[in-house]
């Protein structure tokens, strides 16, 4: 490059072969913003290169930690993504017995409240997700559309917010600091075969109906299955209950006992614990309705089969769709990069793309705005606004699953969501209920 | 040379065990002793444990009806279990002893025997699902037959898929031990039996039957353990329908109920030791080894 030139400040030639202080910071400076210019080294760089060795394990349940999300993040941001899938009881189990083989670990509105509880995840910093102001006001004020969102069982609203980021006490109201951050969300019901059901369903009473005895399954996870058991009593007229989601002993005992003599006259054909069982079920023809999640549905279509996802709108008291809410959390011990690396994966996941893949078997965003920005016009009037599929719909793997003009079952994510009744949730009286289920596995 | 081996005997013997002895305590041990412990505290009801010392998990245990219920229904299971496969396994390794002429031939078939358990134990116990199903291969070909009108809903998610799924399972572990057992027997001593005018059945019977005992034993240690222990064919095979202790216990570690699930492990084991204990004393097995 040459000396540099002696237009201001003194000349390094004539005083020798000592340059000046000054000739040194120049030329430092010149060789620096040259480098910088060819992008040898640069900031951005040099942060690329060491988030590379960093990797993530997220760990969660098989219908929200999908590998195809992982693959692309990791795409997207350059450092490593691990998916590992544990169903629900593992999960949490693997969370609180062994926090440091886990970076995210997915959790469900009752889940954070337990890790919270044993101090095993660290506040997430809301202010440094760049989403979060356009996060649905389901998760911010509790409510939609201006109606009050209902709070039997653990809604994420309440589950969300801690005081301090070492917390282990849930707080009512919005803070700085976050359990979880919503992720995947949806509202449950129940799936049938409208070839094989004789009249359309749309309410939960027709899951313990005569009339399917032997043809019926229900899902083998205490805590929802109950919950779902619940809406078709009260569905039934057989019993009110105060609070689906945290359920009195009297309560539980009536379930159950229902649910037994069901079972002795032998109307499940089967119960299941794994989505995919649910969907073998149905698509095998053993069972032609049962409680399903929305993915299984989807499943179910895509093997040309049909089968429908009961829109169980509010009906006064009665009825209404079992929500649920999967998020992202922090393990405790993240820190220095590889706690940026996770900010920067938790911002990715609201920037679209894993909003867009979900939605396509049936899921929500938090954040719907920029899920549409990566869904075709199609999918969004389809999924999100319930109006008839201007074009065939395929699901998330490019698999075509519905011709044109299909309505989505249940109609519009305001409809659904809106007519969410109860959500997943861990009752005081756990302990007792899980022993009354295994009462109804034995009898 | 007598008393040298005597006096270095003991110690000898204990270096010999070291090995074993250095996997068994921390690996075994030390977590039973782990499990046991944990049995006698109380649980917060959020994962974590109240120090303190109570028999309260164990007597929930004993006063609730669903424990009686439950252990009576895996122990009918092992019992079903444990009868067919012996049944099976016990013609299968006569018929490999006694009707196949070659020594080498009959190694090798016994050694196909185990092929299938080359692949995984869970794929194969779920292959039964597509075969008995309502529209799978049984009741279809049945079906197709007129042997039936209405496919047989019975053959799958019930007790009889759960014992069918345990036999498949477990044969093998009732086919080695009597084969082992088998292969000692003298032929001679057979000969002589048919010589003096022993019809086949009278063989078995008086011969071959008193002198399997200990392979019989050894099988059945095995199949009952495992079928106790077992709670994912239970799960599966019954499509939910039918629960197990080790499901039982499964749940509670679900919600996080760790001494409740560890008072119901620790009796369990108990259980399952006194069982093998009064299998193992139907026979002598040092007697068996030294022959």
């Amino acid at each position: 490059m040459g000396r540099p030139t002696d237009k201001s400040g003194k000349s390094s030639i004539a005083e020798g072969h000592r340059p000046s202080r000054r000739q040194l910071l120049k030329g430092a400076a010149a060789v620096a913003g040259a480098a910088a210019g060819s992008s040898v080294i640069g900031a951005p760089v040099i942060w690329a290169q060491e988030i590379k060795d960093i990797e993530l394990r997220h760990v969660g349940v098989s219908y929200s930690v999908v590998k195809a999300i992982g693959d692309q993040a990791a795409k997207d941001l350059g450092f490593k993504v691990t998916m590992q899938n544990l169903d629900t009881s593992a999960a949490i189990n693997r969370f609180i017995t062994q926090p440091n083989t886990v970076d995210i670990p997915d959790l469900e509105g009752w889940q954070a409240k337990l890790a919270a509880k044993r101090g095993v995840i660290q506040g997430i910093n809301v202010k440094k997700v760049k989403e979060f102001d356009n996060f649905l006001p389901i998760f911010t004020k509790g409510e939609l559309d201006g109606h009050k969102i209902p709070r039997e069982g653990i809604s994420p609203y309440e589950a969300m917010y801690i005081a301090k980021p070492d917390a282990t006490d849930l707080h009512e109201g919005v803070t700085e600091w976050a359990t979880f951050l919503p992720q995947v969300y949806n509202a449950d019901s129940i799936g049938y075969r409208p070839d094989l059901v004789d009249h359309p369903v749309t309410e939960w009473k027709d899951l313990i109906d005569p009339k399917y005895k032997g043809k019926a399954a229900i899902l083998d996870v205490p805590a929802i299955g109950i919950m779902d058991a619940a809406l078709c009593m009260e569905s039934a007229g057989l019993i009110k209950y105060g609070n689906k989601g945290n359920m009195t002993k009297q309560e539980i005992d009536f379930t159950i006992e229902k649910l037994i003599e069901l079972k002795k006259s032998g109307h499940f054909r089967a119960t299941w614990t794994t989505f995919d069982q649910s969907v073998q079920l149905m698509a095998a023809g053993e069972v032609i309705i049962q409680s399903m999640w929305s993915p299984a549905v989807a499943a179910v279509r895509v093997k040309q089969t049909p089968c429908i996802y009961a829109p169980v709108n509010k009906k006064g008291d009665k009825e209404g769709y079992r929500g649920w809410c999967n998020g992202l959390g922090l393990m405790k011990h993240l820190s220095g990069k590889k706690l940026d690396a996770a900010y920067e994966y938790i911002n990715w996941y609201y920037s679209g793309w894993q909003g867009a893949f979900v939605s396509r078997y049936g899921y929500y965003s938090p954040v719907p705005s920029t899920a549409k920005k990566q869904m075709t016009p199609t999918e969004w009037a389809f999924w999100y606004e319930g109006k008839p599929a201007p074009e065939e719909i395929k699901d998330p793997y490019g698999v075509p699953m519905e011709k044109a003009g299909t309505v989505r079952d249940g109609g519009s994510f305001l409809e659904r969501v809106k007519n969410i009744s109860c959500w997943n949730t861990l009752m005081d009286e756990a302990a007792y209920m899980n022993k009354r289920w295994n009462d109804f596995k034995v009898a | 040379m007598e008393s040298k081996v005597k006096a270095g005997g003991s110690s000898t013997g204990w270096l010999l065990i070291l090995p074993l002895v250095l996997i068994l305590v921390p690996f075994f041990i030390v977590p039973i002793i782990g499990v046991v412990a944990a049995s006698f505290v109380q649980s917060d009801g959020f994962g974590g444990i109240i120090p303190s010392f109570t028999f309260e998990n164990y007597k929930n245990l004993f006063t609730s009806a669903l424990t009686y219920q439950l252990y009576w229904a895996t122990l009918k299971f092992s019992v079903f279990a444990w009868f067919f496969s012996l049944l099976i396994g016990f013609w299968i390794a006569y018929f490999l002893v006694f009707h196949v002429r070659s020594p080498l031939l009959a190694l090798g078939l016994f050694l196909i025997c185990t092929v299938p358990f080359w692949t995984s134990n869970i794929i194969r116990m779920i292959s039964w699902i597509p075969l008995l199903g309502k529209e799978g291969l049984i009741n279809s070909a049945l079906l197709k037959v007129h042997a039936i009108d209405q496919p047989l809903e019975v053959l799958l998610f019930s007790s009889l898929a759960v014992v069918i799924a345990y036999v498949h399972q477990l044969t093998i572990f009732m086919i080695v031990p009597i084969f082992n057992s088998m292969a000692r027997i003298d032929k001679r001593t057979i000969e002589a039996a048919r010589d003096a005018g022993a019809s086949r059945f009278e063989i078995v019977r008086f011969i071959v039957l008193p002198l399997c005992k200990t392979g019989i034993a050894l099988g059945s240690i095995f199949v009952v353990s495992i079928v106790m222990g077992d709670f994912f064919v239970v799960k599966v095979m019954s499509g939910g329908g039918s629960a197990s202790v080790v499901g039982a216990f499964y749940e509670d570690i679900g919600v996080l109920q760790y001494p409740s699930a560890a008072a119901s492990a620790t009796i369990l084991t108990i259980i399952v030791l006194l069982l093998v204990v009064g299998i193992l004393r139907t026979v002598d097995i040092r007697k068996e080894l030294a022959r």
